[in-house]
């Protein structure tokens, strides 16, 4: 499973992924800010459709193993309501030799947030606020 | 055509603007998904400005808005994504 509802262990999840043959961990976390555009944030509120979000990160995970075939990867993306200094998300890669643990990292965070179906609401003291809803 | 029964899942904004997370739908068969955006727009008003529907999934898959539903389907429309 790739959603939790609980704070995200990182270190449990390099222990997952790390192999005798790895020389090195990427580890990246998305954490709230206080800020967005301009204005100040206090939380954000994290939903998601829940079954298709694990199915379209699965998707990701797969097409990322097949590009990047000497990386181990593992992953989780907190939902409910967080605070600022949260982390929302973590990703760990590793591999033989850095190179492709920051590759594959990198790729992974950007595709998740381009297709998979999460949402946040921001709460700051101007109000709440989907993100991305305005644009539409 | 025969009716077809759809389940609407709503996330997100539209769970708050619709005040419900899901609701039955009781369709003439060869409706899609964009038809229902437009009811959805007609009866909400803070939807009457968005002519064209979000991103469409049926059984938990982005499928075109203009895919023809069948009985049993399960229907989301899928607000811009703010993962990560």
């Amino acid at each position: 499973m790739y959603l939790t509802d609980d704070v995200i262990d990182a270190q449990a999840l390099v222990r997952r992924v790390m192999r005798p043959s790895d020389g090195a961990y990427v580890l990246f976390e998305g954490v709230v800010r206080n800020h967005h555009e301009g204005h100040a944030v206090e939380s954000i509120f994290y939903d998601a459709y829940r079954p298709m979000a694990e199915k379209e990160i699965e998707k990701i995970v797969d097409d990322v193993v097949r590009e990047f075939p000497d990386v181990a990867l593992a992953l989780q993306h907190r939902l409910g309501y967080l605070i600022v200094g949260d982390s929302s998300i973590a990703i760990v890669c590793s591999s033989p030799h850095r190179a492709e643990s920051f590759a594959a990292c990198r790729v992974l965070i950007d595709r998740i947030k381009q297709t998979v179906p999460i949402w946040k609401k921001e709460k700051g003291p101007g109000g709440e606020e989907w993100v991305g809803w305005q644009s539409c | 055509m025969r009716d077809v029964k759809v389940r609407l899942l709503f996330f997100a904004v539209l769970r708050d603007i619709t005040g419900q997370s899901e609701t039955e739908l009781e369709l003439a068969g060869g409706t899609r998904p964009r038809d229902i955006w437009q009811q959805l727009r007609t009866q909400y008003a803070k939807l009457a400005d968005y002519v064209q529907p979000p991103m469409t999934a049926i059984n938990e898959s982005y499928e075109s808005p203009d895919t023809e539903l069948h009985d049993g389907d399960e229907l989301a429309f899928i607000p811009p994504v703010a993962g990560g």
